[in-house]
């Protein structure tokens, strides 16, 4: 794993409170699971039916019918259930996930998201992105600032087709932590080492910082 | 539906029993929940025009891969397909007409289906390209898109436990589609790793309860081509 994921991760866990139910997504959130603390009181719920993932124990026997969202071999914690689809989206749907980390191709000043289509290029399907998306109280973007082309990911305006509107409350990234506000989006911290113009220049949305209160991560 | 005391059947003569053309419900989120038995029989049977109905498509090799593989499916109704490059391609090469829904309308189409409903109401998608063709209507000042249910003629299911009358018992992330569809087909077709005299599984443990389940079929845990099948990835 690279050093921007692991700075985006780190940051990430901050985001995460004793108590929640925290759902991730396929990809880098899904990594997040390793930066919690163990002790923490925490159930992970993945839409295929669990909640109260645990990671594997390095070395041990999985258990074929215990996966997450993603495909991997997974464990229950204490206090873990499993349950049919309609009723793990029916906990999505009444907003009983608190939480949720996702990808994403663009984000704008909006909170609008895209992370599930690339017309002509990419079309897997939606999956459980879209009601997770819509419903979920709190929602955080991890992905990278710029795409692999260098191309800014963070956008006045989405272009892709939308997994939904106006749902995103925060983004992180290895260059900047970005709440969406009523006014736009607000910096909140900015990586170690960058300085605010460079930040700007690799954004495409307007940015509102006020570099007194800049946290750095 | 099945008398009670003649579900306990071959999986040849359970499988015979599929047209071709036929509507298939397919449990299963990946490998778990997937009756893989069941699959590979009717892969081996030939029936071909069929139209799957699967929160995925598999993986190339394995569960419903195999029969779209094998050119055996026209349309399928799915959430994602991501993990099978071959599904993939048949659609992107037009041969697999291929309906996709976001996962937890998909499932609760299913669900409503086995409920005996219409449909139902929903906000979910209102605003992106999902909501595109589908019918709104206002309703107490709210704008709710109609979702209408989706059934089958058959369903194939895979359960941990079943017992001789068809009471079928689910384990782990294995239960995810299964118990939805087992209520929303004509007629359900369960495997099971292990069938009981009635009376061994407890009433309050059953998930889906022997009416809806037509023919149940015991499948060998122990041997990959029956029992669990790994997860590629």
């Amino acid at each position: 794993m690279s050093s921007d994921q692991e700075r985006i991760l780190a940051r990430a866990a901050r985001e995460v409170a004793p108590g929640q139910i925290v759902n991730l997504g396929i990809g880098l959130p899904t990594r997040l699971f390793h930066y919690l603390p163990p002790e923490m009181e925490v159930l992970v719920h993945s839409e295929n039916g669990v909640l109260g993932c645990q990671p594997l124990v390095a070395g041990g026997e999985p258990d074929l019918e215990m996966i997450d969202s993603g495909g991997a071999y997974i464990g229950a914690r204490p206090g873990a259930s499993v349950f049919d689809s309609a009723l793990s989206f029916a906990m999505i749907r009444r907003s009983r996930v608190d939480v949720t980390f996702m990808g994403a191709f663009e984000v704008d000043q909006q909170g609008n998201l895209a992370n599930w289509k690339i017309p002509g290029k990419f079309s897997p399907g939606i999956g459980g992105a879209m009601e997770l998306a819509q419903k979920v109280e709190t929602l955080v973007v991890l992905c990278s600032h710029n795409d692999k082309h260098g191309q800014p990911k963070i956008l006045r305006q989405c272009r892709l087709p939308l997994t939904a509107p106006r749902c995103v409350t925060l983004i992180i990234t290895e260059k900047a932590v970005m709440q969406v506000t009523d006014a736009g989006l607000e910096v909140l911290d900015i990586a170690e080492g960058l300085d605010v113009a460079t930040l700007r220049a690799a954004t495409e949305a307007d940015l509102i910082i006020d570099e007194e209160r800049l946290g750095r991560f | 539906m099945t008398l009670l005391n003649q579900k306990h059947a071959t999986i040849e003569a359970a499988i015979a029993t599929i047209p071709d053309g036929a509507s298939i419900m397919v449990g299963g989120f990946g490998s778990p929940g997937t009756p893989f038995a069941l699959l590979d029989e009717l892969l081996a049977q030939g029936q071909k025009h069929l139209t799957l109905i699967k929160n995925d498509a598999n993986e190339p090799d394995i569960g419903i891969g195999r029969l779209i593989r094998a050119g055996r499916v026209d349309r399928l109704i799915t959430s994602h397909i991501g993990l099978n490059r071959v599904a993939i391609e048949e659609m992107n090469q037009g041969r697999l007409a291929v309906e996709m829904h976001p996962q937890g309308l998909l499932a609760e189409k299913i669900r409503c289906a086995g409920a005996g409903h219409y449909g139902f109401l929903t906000d979910i998608g209102l605003g992106t390209e999902i909501a595109e063709g589908r019918r709104e209507i206002e309703c107490d000042g709210q704008t709710w898109a109609i979702e209408p249910a989706i059934r089958a003629d058959l369903a194939l299911v895979h359960a941990d436990l079943a017992d001789a009358y068809g009471n079928l018992v689910y384990r782990g992330t294995a239960i995810n589609f299964n118990p939805l569809m087992a209520m929303a087909a004509d007629r359900v077709i369960a495997q099971a790793f292990r069938v009981e005299a009635p009376g061994h599984l407890p009433p309050e443990t059953i998930h889906t309860p022997c009416a809806f389940v037509s023919q149940v079929v015991r499948v060998d845990e122990a041997t990959s081509e029956q029992g669990r099948r790994a997860h590629v990835i």
